[in-house]
């Protein structure tokens, strides 16, 4: 039996996760920030149209915002993380086959079925989503997941659809792709784009008609697949258990640029205690770490550095203190004095499951093991708040902590932050 | 944990497995069937099952050991512990908690910084202590709808109700379940 795909989209989903606590947000221009409230990462529709653009620093972007009185939020994951997990339930409940893609989208298979019978269902699910979480959702079918990805496009960008839009294998999928771009295809990068404009591909249509042989040399076969995927020819299953992690990485900016090795010292080992509780919780241990250190290189009137430094370690481990002790040796190898440093982050890669008990060194004297300690660590900050005990290294004044300047309260996940209402 | 195609057995010279199709809500259990087996060389395998972890399931602690002492009278009667949750949030991804700020609906037994349990996905018909979104502001109100006209009341003299005028509408942010008031 054939199948079909659809991609459920959560609109403007930071700002609409605002709006649901804050009804008066509704019809007013609202942008979220970045971690340290960096640059700007959603805009309602209300900021789009003021011209305001994704990714656009924050100081950049200030007079627009100001004259304009666009409303501004540091971004709240602990709201954003609870409400996706909320319409992702909800979306569970309706459908047995869902895949999870990200925080704002879900991949659903279904049987085939009628544009009628597929509207009614997208209708549903759009309403039911709404009324439960008070998320609005947009939902594009299609014969493959990555023309359900365009279908759900053609959703939000042409509100006369009602924010379901279907593509059957029947449908004039040929004039529809005309008026998508090659680089707005799933899976196909700003990098490919430019390629892909050299060699006359403009359109997702033009890559659908490509040379198959030329599409293999020059974008691998995932964009072969990719092109397949828009010929109408599923490549692309649905992933309903996602994949193991392949790396965990943790890192932010500063709110203040730091010139310190101090506190550059401090920022790593608590990014790094940070990771090793993200390892920890999925049973993981690490045999790579990564550390990288950046300029803000927005200030342009500053002398620019930036660099990395993987090192494999000695034996795979999740231990804090064993990992924070490998990220200083590379930071005292990056680190050089005389700048302003924006950004420090760790990626842990080559995740092996904890059980799996590795090679002994002969040169290398036995850790003692601290499984326990770490234990009893993590149980204590998950009981009392995050870094309620931490390893002294990671500082407690914490001055290149990030900015979060206009975050809006947990409303969902603390007892202190529930929403108001009135009764007055 | 198995999954049903991934499924490797250490000796597979000793068995010969079919593996039953598996419908699309059941991928937790499955079945294996031994056929032309050795019934000497092995005994029948009929069934294995894989670890399923959407369902978590609390037992009970009993209250005493087995083999010593007298049993408690009570151990065969035992059923679990009572959850506030289970009692008070029908559907966990449509509940929301708020706080209330004044004592405009004292007569139902809502008073001022109560917590309300709020379920969004149930209806809001006429009687039902609801969230509104007035002024964009979420408010607590009773409403009460009387043909083609809606009021949104309060359950306090002092404070005075608010008349929708007819064609305007007003959202309706999610029906009240519940109050919790510490005394």
């Amino acid at each position: 039996m054939s199948a079909l795909f659809a991609l459920l989209d959560c609109n403007n989903f930071y700002v609409s996760c605002e709006r649901v606590f804050n009804p008066e947000l509704e019809g007013q221009p609202v942008v979220v920030l970045s971690n340290n409230d960096g640059c700007i990462i959603a805009r309602s529709n209300e900021a789009k149209v003021l011209g305001l653009r994704m990714g656009e620093p924050y100081f950049r972007a200030k007079s627009l915002i100001n004259r304009n009185r666009v409303r501004v939020f540091s971004s709240n994951y602990a709201l954003y993380g609870d409400m996706s997990r909320r319409v992702m339930e909800e979306v569970g409940r309706l459908e047995p086959e869902v895949e999870v893609y990200s925080i704002d989208e879900a991949f659903i298979r279904l049987p085939a079925a009628k544009e009628e019978v597929l509207r009614i269902t997208g209708g549903n699910i759009r309403a039911s989503v709404r009324q439960h979480t008070g998320i609005p959702v947009s939902i594009g079918f299609g014969p493959t997941k990555t023309l359900a990805k365009i279908a759900n496009r053609m959703a939000k960008k042409q509100p006369e659809h009602g924010g379901v839009f279907i593509i059957l294998p029947e449908s004039d999928i040929d004039s529809i792709l005309k008026g998508v771009e090659a680089g707005e295809v799933w899976g196909i990068g700003s990098r490919s784009s430019r390629k892909l404009a050299d060699c006359g591909i403009f359109t997702a249509y033009d890559l659908s008609r490509a040379d198959e042989t030329w599409v293999r040399k020059h974008l691998s076969i995932t964009g072969l697949r990719t092109m397949h995927e828009l010929q109408g020819i599923s490549c692309f299953s649905l992933d309903e258990v996602p994949p193991p992690k392949h790396s965990i990485a943790c890192s932010r900016s500063f709110g203040v640029l730091v010139t310190e090795l101090q506190e550059m010292h401090e920022a790593t080992a608590s990014y790094v205690s940070r990771a090793a509780e993200k390892l920890r919780a999925q049973q993981l241990k690490a045999g790579c770490l990564t550390l990288y250190l950046t300029t803000n290189r927005f200030r342009t009137d500053q002398p620019q550095y930036a660099n990395s430094r993987t090192i494999t370690l000695p034996c795979p481990t999740a231990d804090t203190a064993e990992l924070i002790a490998q990220s200083m040796r590379c930071l005292k190898e990056l680190f050089r004095s005389g700048y302003a440093y924006q950004k420090v982050g760790v990626v842990l890669c080559d995740l092996i499951p904890e059980h799996i008990h590795h090679q002994a060194n002969l040169f290398i004297a036995p850790r003692r093991n601290r499984d326990n300690l770490h234990q009893a660590l993590d149980r204590i900050n998950h009981r009392w708040g995050r870094d309620t005990l931490q390893y002294g290294s990671a500082g407690l004044v914490k001055p290149w902590h990030h900015k979060q300047a206009m975050k809006s309260p947990s409303y969902t996940t603390n007892w202190h932050e529930l929403p108001i209402v009135q009764a007055s | 944990m198995l999954k049903k195609d991934q499924y490797t057995c250490r000796d597979m010279r000793l068995f010969q497995f079919s593996v039953c199709p598996i419908t699309r809500d059941d991928t937790s259990e499955l079945i294996l069937y031994s056929g032309a087996m050795n019934a000497s060389l092995s005994p029948t395998l009929s069934a294995v099952y894989a670890f399923n972890r959407t369902n978590e399931l609390k037992r009970p602690l009993f209250g005493c050991s087995v083999s010593a002492g007298f049993p408690s009278p009570a151990d065969d009667y035992i059923e679990g512990r009572l959850d506030l949750n289970e009692l008070m949030v029908a559907n966990p991804g449509a509940t929301f908690f708020v706080r209330v700020a004044g004592d405009s609906m004292l007569g139902v037994g809502i008073h001022h910084n109560d917590i309300l349990v709020v379920d969004r996905s149930l209806d809001p018909i006429s009687g039902k202590v609801v969230i509104a979104v007035v002024n964009g502001e979420l408010t607590v109100k009773r409403l009460v709808k009387n043909g083609e006209s809606v009021c949104l009341k309060a359950e306090n003299p002092d404070y005075p109700d608010i008349h929708l005028a007819e064609g305007i509408t007003c959202e309706i942010w999610g029906v009240v379940a519940y109050v919790v008031h510490a005394l």
